[in-house]
This record gives structure tokens, C-alpha cells and sequence, in this order.
């Protein structure tokens, strides 16, 4: 199976085809929650799918600028995804890994043919949001999707502790 | 600063005895990892280790230290830090520089005896080279090899297997699925080897850790097939402990009639 990147850079992205390319909208809602010892949670958001020989990452928020890369050694509390790719990566990857962030509504937009999302197999998927925050819980939700979208769309998923509403918005 | 040598000669006499995970005692001997999974750069792992009866508490006896061994993912001995051995349970640090699967060994070979003397039933442990310790006078001696291996995996990164391949001696673990890559909902298979070829028929027995905290000790009990594969369905995350046993008349010791082989694992199951 061949991986995203490729069709990136042998320059599918500036065909015709690209102007019509498809893209995603996902809403990451991090709430504000009333504990006594808060931290931002690390929250890695990715695709996977059968069409993909491995997980297409879309950001990984952690604690990037601790020195000597310290927080790295809390990666791995966001379980599926260090095992699905975290765990062969060289963190921080550029394009991918950012800072935490605060409570609040997130937005992040990716385009068919452009990194991170790249041009994924038409097929089916499932975004996966998971979040891991220190001295606190982990939480992981899933959103099922096809690609590429046929209409515009707009699917949710609800967290209940760690993570609040996620949501996904596709356009052909 | 005392020395892990030291604190670790003062532990041999015992570790023969505690070592044993069948016969009369129901104690079991376990190493738990503070994790089995770690991310970063500058890694350390701190292990317990005792044998008790609950899962995982100490509250018996503590595991001697002179036995355990670490290896890294490059297959080289790795040393113990900050060994210490306390009245319930020993605790030693492994600093894991490279990236890849560690193995943390606890592993025996030695000598079990019975014997008459003077109408006295005797026992006795120890080594082949000491086997002279048993008088020319005993009668009724039963001399029995005892292969014992008790051993947990830590992974930095992602897993590899230099450390999982068989030595080709006792009762040993080949993993189908990684040790550091289990899930629950997600079944886990293993391979046991005697002597480096299969082991149809072993017995493994599984018990999640807490016993503690509930009333069933929701022991599994397995059958290894004739390729002495066994496949495990974690019902819940949380660690596990994995032990199998075989006995057979494959003594390699001499004088020794019998061989009882015994592997030990303590395995995390990680939550889907």
C-alpha cells in the first residue's frame, strides 16, 4: 500500500484534478473542567482506515517545548496512538506536532492532496480523536466516514470526560 | 554506598527456595514493571519483585536480586540500578537507552534432592558442582533438576524481538503477538518451548492482578496445542500474570532423574 506522501510530492496537488479537491474540517471541543490540578490534555487526531497501510496523522498536541523533549515521556498515555504510529515516530514531526491547547473549540482544516491529510484511497475511514491529560483520565472517539465525500456532511461525536464535542465536516 | 553485589549475595541462599513456583507452595514469584510501554528520550523503568499470593502485592517475601538480569534491545547486558532488597519485596531501576524491547530475567537452574540418611528424610538444594554435599550414605536419593525462568519485556518506542528469541534450554516464551502489544478485546497468542521445540500439552495458567479487590480469581487455565500455541482473550485491561509448568524425565544435570521446567511472565494489557 502505498502511503500518502508520494502522491503528494509526484504532484498530483497541482493537477486540475486539485482544484476540485476535497477537503475536512475537524472541531475538537476541549472542555473546562473543574478539577483541582488541571493540565492541557495531549490530544492526537488521526485517520484509519483498510485503504491505509498506516494511520494518516493529522496533530499530535503535547508539550513540544519542554527541554530536552521531556514531554515526550507522556506520549504514550495516548495508548492507541502510540501504538498505532506514535511509537515509530521521531517526535516532534514537522507539520504534525504542536503545543497543547487551552478549553475551547478547536478548528483545524485540511485539503485532499495537501500534508498532512494528503490524497487518501476512496474508501472507508474513521477519524479518531484521543486524549490523554495529565493527573486526569483519557478518552477516545471515533467518527465513520467515506471518502471521498460525495456531499457536504457534517458527523459528531459526543466525549463525556476528557474530550466534548468532535466534529467532522467534509466537502466534495 | 552499598553495593547491588552485596545486597544480592546476603538474597542467594533464599532464591533457590522462593524460585520455585509449584510443589507445596501456592506463593507466586513476579516482576511488575512501572511501565511496559514508555515514550522519550531519557527513559527509565523501576521494577518490584516478590513472591506472594496476591496479585500484585507484597506482602510475603521479597525476590532476591542476584538473578536478575536485564538485557537490551540490542541483545547486551544492561546493569541494574539502585537495587535494594526490603522485607516484602526487592526494587531495582533499568536505564533504557535504546530504543526497542527490553528483557528483565529472573532465571534459575539448579538442583533439587530428597534423600534417607539414618532413616531421616533430608532435603537439598543447590548446584550440580555441589552435588558432593549429599553423603555417599544417603539412601533413596531422588535428585531433580529444577529449570526456572521468570521474565517481563519493556518497550521504548517501537517493539522489536532481538531479546524475545529462544535460547533453546527449559521452558521458554515465543511470542506470536509482541508482549508489549497487547490489547484487551484483542487476542494475544503465545508459543511455549521446551527445549527449544515445541511444547504440546503445557498447562499455562492466567490471572489478572487486583485478587485483592474481588472475590473470584478469575484464573484462566490453557492448554498449549501441539505447537504449544496458546491464545489468550484478555477479558479487561490491566497487568496479568502468566505462568507454565511441565515436568519430564529430560534432566540434563547428572544424577538427576527427573526435570520440572517452569516460565513465569507478568504481561500489560493495554485498554482498547
Amino acid at each position: 500500500m502505498r502511503s500518502f506522501f508520494p502522491l503528494v510530492l509526484t504532484g498530483i496537488a497541482v493537477t486540475p484534478a486539485a482544484a476540485q479537491a476535497a477537503d475536512m474540517q475537524v472541531t475538537v471541543n476541549i472542555p473546562r473542567l473543574n478539577v483541582a490540578e488541571y493540565h492541557k490534555p495531549y490530544v492526537a487526531i488521526w485517520v484509519e482506515g483498510a485503504s491505509l497501510a498506516k494511520p494518516t496523522n493529522l496533530a499530535v498536541w503535547y508539550d513540544v517545548n519542554l527541554k530536552k523533549n521531556e514531554g515526550a515521556k507522556w506520549l504514550r498515555d495516548m495508548r492507541q496512538w502510540w501504538r498505532k504510529t506514535g511509537r515509530t515516530l521521531n517526535m516532534p514531526v514537522d507539520g504534525i506536532s504542536g503545543a497543547t491547547r487551552a478549553p475551547g473549540q478547536h478548528v483545524l482544516r485540511f485539503a485532499e492532496g495537501k500534508a498532512p491529510l494528503g490524497k487518501p484511497p476512496a474508501g472507508s475511514y474513521e477519524l479518531v480523536v484521543e486524549a490523554a491529560r495529565e493527573v486526569g483520565g483519557r478518552e477516545l472517539l471515533r467518527i465513520p466516514f467515506q471518502w471521498p465525500p460525495k456531499s457536504a456532511q457534517s458527523l459528531k461525536a459526543q466525549g463525556q470526560s476528557e474530550l466534548g464535542a468532535i466534529g467532522l465536516t467534509l466537502k466534495p | 554506598m552499598l553495593s547491588f553485589r552485596k545486597i544480592a549475595a546476603g538474597a542467594a541462599a533464599l532464591s533457590l527456595a522462593v524460585a520455585l513456583p509449584f510443589g507445596a507452595s501456592a506463593h507466586r514469584a513476579w516482576m511488575l514493571p512501572s511501565s511496559t510501554v514508555v515514550s522519550g528520550d531519557d527513559v527509565w523503568v523501576t521494577v518490584d519483585a516478590a513472591i506472594s499470593n496476591d496479585l500484585f502485592y507484597f506482602e510475603h517475601n521479597a525476590m532476591p536480586l542476584d538473578r536478575i538480569k536485564a538485557y537490551a534491545p540490542d541483545g547486551s547486558d544492561v546493569a541494574i540500578e539502585n537495587g535494594a532488597k526490603g522485607r516484602y519485596r526487592s526494587t531495582f531501576d533499568v536505564h533504557l537507552t535504546q530504543k526497542g524491547t527490553y528483557k528483565i530475567a529472573a532465571d534459575m537452574d539448579g538442583l533439587f534432592a530428597s534423600y534417607k540418611l539414618n532413616g531421616e528424610s533430608k532435603r537439598w538444594r543447590g548446584s550440580a558442582d555441589k552435588l558432593g554435599e549429599i553423603p555417599a550414605a544417603a539412601t533413596e536419593v531422588k535428585i531433580t533438576e529444577v529449570q526456572n525462568r521468570n521474565e517481563i519485556f519493556v518497550t521504548s518506542g517501537n517493539p522489536t524481538d532481538t531479546v524475545l528469541k529462544p535460547g533453546g534450554k527449559g521452558l521458554e516464551l515465543q511470542p506470536v503477538t509482541h508482549p508489549n502489544d497487547l490489547v484487551a478485546g484483542e487476542a494475544g497468542q503465545f508459543r511455549f518451548l521446551l527445549d527449544g521445540k515445541p511444547a504440546a500439552g503445557v498447562k499455562v495458567t492466567v490471572i489478572p492482578g487486583g485478587i485483592r479487590y474481588r472475590n473470584r480469581l478469575n484464573q484462566m487455565d490453557l492448554t498449549a496445542d501441539a505447537d504449544g500455541l496458546v491464545s489468550i482473550n484478555w477479558p479487561e485491561p490491566g497487568m496479568y500474570w502468566m505462568q507454565a509448568s511441565i515436568e519430564d524425565a529430560a534432566a540434563s544435570a547428572p544424577r538427576a532423574t527427573q526435570r520440572r521446567a517452569g516460565y513465569v511472565t507478568t504481561l500489560e494489557v493495554m485498554a482498547p
